[in-house]
């Protein structure tokens, strides 16, 4: 006690400091985030909703909504819409965004105008999803200009919104344009912050590009990839304004591109608060472990630099 | 840097001007007067001074429609006290969600400042019964002052729509929404060799009949109705029970399957265009390049969306048909293909729509809200003028019934036909003893849902699974039949 009152007039602290300029964020954090996390979760074991203009509950249902969501209704096809919908989007976005990043990055390939490109790339990402949404559905509308044109060219017409296929892939098309810029501008990052020595010693051996890219950029990017990987997945998982927009909110042919998020929005909307928060619950707990994978994957030192790192220490110790 | 801080200084103050502008535009709109009538209406018996009425007065509705009626006979004519702002909020309508917005608006009614109080709102058909039945709504006779001599002249379902569970009435309508079937003459022609709408009416005066014509049409070429909802109305306004029982069970009538039967038919044999209501197909169906015979429509709709949509250019800002007459004839003669419809009853009795005042609990202009009441639902005059001018069919027997016999009335759209007349036949036969609260949840989804059963996208079952779903998410109090 005496010591630590001692040391206290000995040294200045500046530590409260940095106590008081974090009071702001956690204010704004507990006001606005932390607070209404804990009510959805507390809401969420009661039935409460409006019938008409009358309030029915809160009454307390423990686990109810819970069992009604996951036994009676029908998330699990909402979450492998979701999921499909992803993939549909992702593989290529993940591809295209791949090579572009390698193009981009080629020393010996050595493309003109790349910033030009990049900016082109990214432009879809600056519109307003639900903006961009209305821009496809007027374009792919059953009389809109794409089936003119392809009227015009002797195709037969296709009602892009009345199949599954057409608006599952409209989604995914929608959000691979978006996305693939912001995908390969992480992924240059990514490849430039290679030493380009091993790539010239890759050379030097005699590797050919494919084996480059398989060897050397490949594991050398991983961390990225993997933090390409799961915030697209992330994102995915609350994919929401694009096919709402385009569906108009019922979920496409069959309800087979309604999303989790919409399903959920469904519920807000018709102020069916305790099913809501349900659905936001077991959304946050699948988002929750995903955040945590992505956290230890990039903490976590990947092999590669973990035994540069052994080598090194051991030169030290060796001298 | 401090170039760039300026420039954001800069656009910033533009975006939130720009804001500004863009929220009081709709509130300073220019009341346009179209003509004076000859006669003032009764209803000038100015506002009594000494009554202390709010400064602003708020009406809720989900299109411009009433804006539209308010603005040319109401506040054109002079009758807005001094001092007084009348402040429209327009909530679209679709997916619950001007309900949504009116419910929080009305829940916070008595914590909301005077002026942020709803003094007036509209209602639908679909959804009356939702705020009649609660204390939300005021009695027009005994909170509003109405007197039962005024309303005596409106059609009795209008009043029997709004009438709580106690006997009172909580609103009042200008309009009465009788359906007829309109139908292209020239197609007309080519089909059944007349376009008179005698004939026509007895060549379409039954399914089964209709059935035929609909073959006819398709060896010809045309299609019979543009989409899968057009005929919906003529099957539900004619339920034998309500959508929901007392045991908050959903029951589909049998008239609900005979419209999934009969439209799956359509479907396949090609009689219609696979359109959903309210979409550009559906709409340019009934425009110059359209090939479809006819659509259900009621009086709003032949009169706005019909007419809007035949149209080859649109009409200009203000020319309507009592206005400017040599105008109105300029602006739409060889427009399109206006003249080129014409109304019969069709197969089945029906009503679409309609549009209901509502005094809200707590307004403090009650004074006003009985004169706007009184002027716009019941006052013979103007709902003359108003059936004059726009040709929507008015909320008066006495005046419906003076304009059905006066030969001299006619729609110069519909081909210079008096589609009053026949509106008043088919405004005799309107029984709404069958609707629930849960009507617009009930139509939207149960269309939406079968949508894919009609393009093949999904089985009869899944389609009807669906649309349980989709109601239960709407309305949770409800259950699915045993």
């Amino acid at each position: 006690m005496n010591t630590s009152k001692n040391k206290k007039y000995k040294s200045i602290s500046y530590a409260k400091w940095g106590y008081i300029f974090l009071i702001p964020f956690f204010t704004i954090y507990i006001l606005t985030n932390f607070i209404p996390l804990i009510s959805t979760i507390y809401y969420s074991f009661f039935e409460n909703y409006m019938s008409g203009l009358k309030q029915i509950g809160p009454n307390f249902v423990a686990f109810e909504n819970y069992k009604s969501i996951l036994f009676d209704s029908d998330l699990p096809k909402y979450a492998y819409n979701t999921l499909y919908i992803w993939l549909l989007g992702f593989i290529p976005q993940i591809t295209i965004s791949m090579l572009l990043a390698i193009w981009f990055t080629n020393i010996r390939l050595n493309l003109k105008f790349t910033s030009f490109f990049k900016t082109v790339i990214y432009m879809p990402n600056l519109i307003m999803a639900a903006a961009f949404a209305m821009l496809f559905w007027a374009l792919f509308s059953d009389i809109g200009p794409i089936n003119n044109l392809m009227v015009s060219l002797g195709l037969e017409p296709y009602r892009f919104l009345a199949e599954i296929k057409g608006t599952r892939g409209l989604v995914a098309l929608m959000n691979f344009l978006m996305w693939f810029g912001n995908t390969t501008i992480l992924l240059m990052a990514g490849i430039m912050g290679i030493d380009s020595s091993i790539f010239e010693a890759a050379q030097i051996d005699g590797a050919s590009s494919w084996q480059t890219f398989w060897h050397v950029t490949l594991p050398s990017i991983k961390p990225i990839l993997v933090y390409v990987l799961l915030t697209s997945l992330i994102g995915g998982i609350q994919m929401f304004d694009v096919p709402q927009i385009l569906t108009d909110g019922s979920g496409g042919p069959d309800r087979t591109s309604m999303t989790m998020i919409m399903f959920l929005n469904k519920h807000l909307f018709s102020k069916n608060y305790g099913m809501a928060g349900a659905i936001c619950v077991i959304l946050l707990i699948v988002t929750a472990i995903l955040s945590f994978t992505i956290y230890n994957n990039i903490t976590e030192k990947d092999t590669y630099t973990k035994s540069k790192e052994l080598k090194m220490k051991g030169g030290k110790n060796e001298k | 840097m401090k170039k760039f801080k300026r420039f954001i200084a800069i656009t910033l103050i533009f975006v939130m001007t720009l804001s500004m502008i863009a929220c009081t535009s709709p509130t300073a709109e220019e009341p346009e007067q179209p003509e004076e009538p000859a006669e003032e209406t009764p209803a000038t018996e100015a506002p009594e001074p000494e009554v202390k009425e709010g400064k602003v007065l708020n009406i809720w509705g989900w299109n411009n429609e009433f804006q539209g009626l308010f603005n040319n006979y109401f506040e054109g004519k002079g009758l807005v006290p001094e001092g007084v702002e009348v402040k429209f909020t327009i909530v679209p309508n679709k997916d619950n969600a001007y309900q949504n917005a009116l419910d929080e608006a009305l829940l916070n009614q008595e914590k909301a400042p005077d002026d942020e109080k709803i003094d007036l709102f509209l209602v639908e058909a679909d959804y009356a019964l939702k705020y009649v039945d609660t204390d939300y709504t005021l009695d027009i006779i005994k909170d509003v002052g109405l007197t039962a001599d005024d309303i005596s002249g409106q059609y009795k379902y209008t009043q029997e729509i709004v009438t709580d569970s106690k006997g009172a009435i909580k609103g009042t309508s200008w309009q009465a929404t009788p359906g007829l079937f309109a139908y292209r003459r020239s197609i007309a022609k080519d089909v059944l060799g007349t376009d008179d709408p005698e004939a026509v009416q007895e060549a379409l005066s039954t399914w089964d009949k209709f059935y035929e014509v609909a073959e006819k049409a398709h060896a010809k070429g045309y299609k019979m109705l543009s989409g899968f909802d057009d005929s919906y109305r003529t099957f539900s306004n004619n339920v034998s029970a309500p959508w929901v029982d007392e045991n908050n069970t959903i029951i589909i009538d049998d008239n609900i399957y005979k419209w999934i039967e009969q439209t799956k038919a359509f479907t396949d044999n090609g009689y219609n265009n696979k359109t959903s209501l309210w979409d550009d197909q559906w709409a340019a169906d009934q425009g110059p390049a359209g090939k479809v015979f006819g659509f259900f429509y009621s009086t709003w709709g032949i009169n706005f969306t019909l007419l809007g949509n035949a149209l080859e250019t649109p009409l200009p800002e203000g020319v309507s048909a009592t206005g400017d007459p040599e105008a109105y004839r300029a602006a739409t003669e060889g427009n399109g293909i206006f003249g080129d419809y014409a109304v019969c009853y069709g197969p089945q009795n029906y009503y679409w729509g309609g549009s209901w005042l509502c005094a809200a609990a707590g307004s403090d202009n009650i004074e006003l809200v009985r004169e706007i009441m009184k002027t716009m639902t019941c006052d013979k005059e103007t709902l003359t003028t108003i059936t004059k001018d726009t040709q929507d069919f008015t909320n008066n027997i006495e005046a419906m019934e003076a304009l059905a016999a006066d030969d001299s009335f006619a729609s110069a759209f519909l081909g210079g036909q008096n589609h009053i007349k026949l509106f008043l036949g088919s405004a005799k036969g309107i029984d709404m003893s069958n609707i629930s609260p849960y009507d617009q949840g009930m139509n939207e989804e149960i269309q939406t849902a079968f949508r894919d059963y009609f393009n093949g996208t999904v089985d009869y079952d899944t389609a009807l699974n669906n649309f349980y779903t989709a109601v239960i998410e709407k309305y949770p109090e409800l259950k699915r039949p045993e």
